[in-house]
C-alpha cells in the first residue's frame, strides 16, 4: 500500500470514529432530555410526553410537563449548547483553557448586565439580552485593551480577565442586596446560574442565537483549528487572522450573553466543555460541535442531579461549579508549574 | 508550468512608528533559491514578513506575478506562496499526519469535501520529507529536526510554487541544518519551486543559495550570485567584522572565517 492509501484509510477510521463519538454524544443528550421531560416528582409515562409535546391535552401532564419540564428542558439544552460552543470557542482562539468566557470576565459582565437591567431598570423580554451582548462585547474590548501591551499575552489578558470578573461579580452581588424583592433565587441564579423558574418565551432568543451564532462559529471551525499553528501560520494557509478573530469573539460573546441573560452564567459549562470534548475527541479534528453537546449534557445532567438527586434542590450552577473547581485549580497548578504557558 | 514571479517595489514597512525598510526594490529570481542574511535587526525578517502579508506596507507594493499580495483573496494567495514561520505552534498532542494535513487547508472552501488528491499531496510531503514513518506519532514527541522537517512537509503539502521560509536551520544542529537545506534543494530541482529563505550562516547561505541578498539597516547591501556577494568588504560592511574569505572545499563557493580579537596566531594578518 502506498502511504496515500494509508493516509486515506486512516483518515476514514478516524472521521467513521469521530462521527460515532458525535452521534454518541447526541444520544446522550436526548436521553437526558427524555428522563428531564418523564421523571420529576412523579413519573409520567414516554405515551403522555408525547402526547403533550403534540399539544394534546393530558391532564396533570400538560402542566408537570408542558410547564415545568419542557421549559426547563429546553432551556438547559440551548443554555448549555451556547456556553459549550462560545467556551470552546474562546479557548481554542487564544490557545489557552483558562481562557474562557467564565473565567475572564464575559459572562459576569452579561450577567451584571443582565441583573442591572431587570432589577434595577425594570427591563423585561428580548431588551435584556440584547443589552446583555452589548455587555459581554464591552467587556471583551476592556480585557483585551487592559491587557494590550504591544500585543496580547495569554497570560496577561487571563490575569486581567480574572481581576474585571471579581469586579463584575461584587457588582452583581451590589444591586441583589439593593433589590427592593431581592430572593435567593434570583441571587442564585445570577451568581452561578440556574434554570428554575423558566418560562419557554424565554428560550427564544436563546434559539435565535444558537442558530446565529452558532452557524456563524461552525462556518469559521476550520479557520479556527488553523489558528491553533499560531497567527503566522494561519496566515501563511490563507486565513484571514483579523477578521476571523473578530467575527469569532462576536460570535462567541454573543451566544453567552444571551444564554447568561436567560440561564444566568451557569458555572464553569463554558470552560469545563471544550476540554471535556477534546479529551473524548481526541486532538484531531474541531472541538466545537462536540464541546455544544457536552455542554448541553453538563447543563442537563447538572440541572437534575440538583434538583432530584442531592439531599437538597440546588441550582444546576452549583453542580456545576462543583465540578469545574476542581479543573480550574488543577489547571492553575500546570500553569504555574510551567511559567504560565498553559 | 509558468513560474511565478515574486518582486518588491518602492516598499517602506515597519512597527509604528518605526519605518525598517526604506524603498526597497527586489525581484526573486523565479526557479532559484535566495538566501536573505544580514546582521540582527537590519530588517531581513521583517522584509518575509511584509512578503507573506503578515506585515502591511506603509508604502510601496509586494507583487507577484505583477498583482499586488495585499489586494488579492487571502486563500488564492496562499495557493501560490507558501511561508514556513520562524516559530509555528504544534497544538498539544497532535499527529504528524493531522499537522501536515492542515497545509491543504488553502485548497478547501467552505464545504469542500477532502479529496483523493489531498491525500496525495500530503503522502507526497510525507514521502519527501522522510516524515511518512512518523505519521501516527504525536509532534511534540518528535526530536527538533523530525519536527521541523515536519513543518516543512506541511508546507509542502500546500504545494505552492514558491515557498517562503524564517530561519529554518534555528535550534538545529549541524547534520540537521545540511538535512533541511539538503531538503530544500531537492525541493527545488524535482519541482521547480522558487525558495526564498532568511539565513543566520553566512557559509550554509552561499552554499546552497543560488543568489544572495546582502542586506544592512533596511536596504539591499548587495545582491547576486554568492561569488560576488560575499566577498571580505561586504561581511565588514554588513556585520562590522574583519574576515577571511576562503574557497568552500565542498561546493567551490565563497567561505567566510570570522576574525576575533582573540586567539591570534603569531603573525597572523
Amino acid at each position: 500500500m502506498t502511504t496515500a492509501h494509508l493516509m486515506q484509510r486512516d483518515r476514514q477510521l478516524r472521521g467513521r470514529h469521530r462521527r460515532r463519538l458525535i452521534g454518541l454524544l447526541a444520544a446522550i443528550v436526548v436521553t437526558l432530555i427524555a428522563v428531564t421531560l418523564m421523571l420529576g416528582q412523579s413519573f409520567t409515562p414516554p405515551a403522555d410526553v408525547l402526547r403533550v409535546l403534540t399539544g394534546g391535552d393530558v391532564p396533570g401532564a400538560a402542566f408537570t410537563v408542558g410547564q415545568l419540564r419542557l421549559p426547563r428542558a429546553v432551556l438547559g439544552l440551548l443554555a448549555g449548547i451556547s456556553f459549550g460552543l462560545g467556551g470552546a470557542a474562546f479557548q481554542v482562539m487564544l490557545r489557552n483553557p483558562l481562557a474562557s468566557p467564565d473565567i475572564i470576565g464575559i459572562s459576569s459582565g452579561a450577567s451584571a448586565a443582565a441583573v442591572f437591567a431587570i432589577v434595577v431598570l425594570g427591563w423585561d423580554g428580548p431588551v435584556v439580552p440584547v443589552f446583555a451582548i452589548a455587555a459581554g462585547l464591552g467587556i471583551a474590548m476592556l480585557v483585551y485593551g487592559l491587557s494590550f501591551k504591544g500585543g496580547v499575552a495569554g497570560a496577561r489578558l487571563i490575569l486581567v480577565g480574572i481581576g474585571v470578573s471579581a469586579m463584575l461579580e461584587s457588582v452583581i452581588a451590589y444591586v441583589l442586596a439593593r433589590a427592593p424583592s431581592g430572593t435567593l433565587q434570583d441571587a442564585m441564579r445570577w451568581l452561578t446560574g440556574s434554570v428554575n423558574g423558566a418560562r419557554l418565551q424565554d428560550a427564544l432568543p436563546l434559539l435565535v442565537a444558537v442558530i446565529v451564532f452558532g452557524t456563524l462559529l461552525l462556518s469559521r471551525a476550520r479557520d479556527l483549528e488553523a489558528l491553533r499553528l499560531g497567527d503566522d501560520t494561519a496566515s501563511a494557509l490563507g486565513v484571514r487572522v483579523g477578521r476571523t478573530r473578530i467575527v469569532v469573539i462576536v460570535a462567541a460573546v454573543g451566544l453567552i450573553s444571551v444564554a447568561t441573560a436567560v440561564a444566568g452564567p451557569i458555572a464553569f459549562v463554558a470552560f469545563l466543555s471544550g476540554p471535556i470534548a477534546s479529551r473524548i475527541m481526541g486532538r484531531d479534528g474541531s472541538v466545537l460541535l462536540p464541546a455544544a453537546l457536552i455542554g448541553a449534557v453538563l447543563v442537563l445532567a447538572g440541572d437534575y442531579v440538583g434538583q432530584f438527586l442531592l439531599p437538597a434542590r440546588y441550582p444546576v450552577g452549583v453542580v456545576t461549579g462543583a465540578l469545574g473547581a476542581p479543573y480550574l485549580i488543577y489547571l492553575i497548578v500546570r500553569a504555574n508549574r510551567n511559567g504560565g504557558a498553559s | 508550468m509558468i513560474p511565478h514571479t515574486l518582486a518588491v517595489s518602492d516598499l517602506t514597512a515597519g512597527y509604528g512608528d518605526t519605518t525598517i525598510l526604506n524603498g526597497l526594490n527586489l525581484d526573486i529570481p523565479p526557479g532559484k533559491i535566495t538566501a536573505i542574511v544580514g546582521a540582527n535587526a537590519c530588517g531581513k525578517s521583517t522584509l518575509l514578513r511584509t512578503m507573506t502579508r503578515l506585515l502591511r506596507p506603509a508604502a510601496g507594493q509586494v507583487l507577484l506575478d505583477g498583482q499586488s499580495i495585499h489586494r488579492m483573496p487571502a486563500r488564492m494567495l496562499a495557493r501560490t506562496l507558501g511561508l514556513l514561520p520562524q516559530s509555528p505552534i504544534a497544538p498539544e498532542g497532535i499527529t504528524v499526519a493531522d499537522l501536515v494535513s492542515r497545509g491543504r487547508h488553502p485548497h478547501h472552501g467552505l464545504f469542500a469535501r477532502w479529496t483523493k488528491a489531498d491525500d496525495e499531496a500530503v503522502a507526497e510531503a510525507l514521502n519527501a520529507t522522510r516524515t511518512a514513518t512518523l505519521a501516527d506519532r504525536a509532534v511534540d514527541e518528535l526530536s527538533g529536526g523530525q519536527r521541523q522537517r515536519v513543518w516543512i512537509a506541511m508546507a509542502l503539502a500546500q504545494q505552492t510554487d514558491l515557498l517562503l521560509l524564517d530561519e529554518p536551520t534555528t535550534f538545529l544542529d549541524i547534520a540537521n541544518q545540511i538535512e533541511v537545506l539538503d531538503l530544500l534543494t531537492d525541493l527545488n530541482r524535482a519541482r521547480g519551486t522558487t525558495v526564498l529563505m532568511v539565513l543566520h550562516d553566512l557559509n550554509l547561505a552561499a552554499r546552497y543559495a543560488d543568489r544572495l541578498i546582502a542586506m544592512a539597516g533596511g536596504r539591499v547591501h548587495a545582491m547576486g550570485p554568492p561569488g560576488e556577494v560575499l566577498t571580505e568588504d561586504m561581511v565588514q560592511a554588513v556585520f562590522a567584522l574583519r574576515s577571511h574569505i576562503i574557497r568552500d572545499p565542498t561546493s567551490g563557493k565563497p567561505m567566510m572565517l570570522p576574525v576575533g580579537r582573540h586567539r591570534m596566531e603569531d603573525g597572523a594578518l
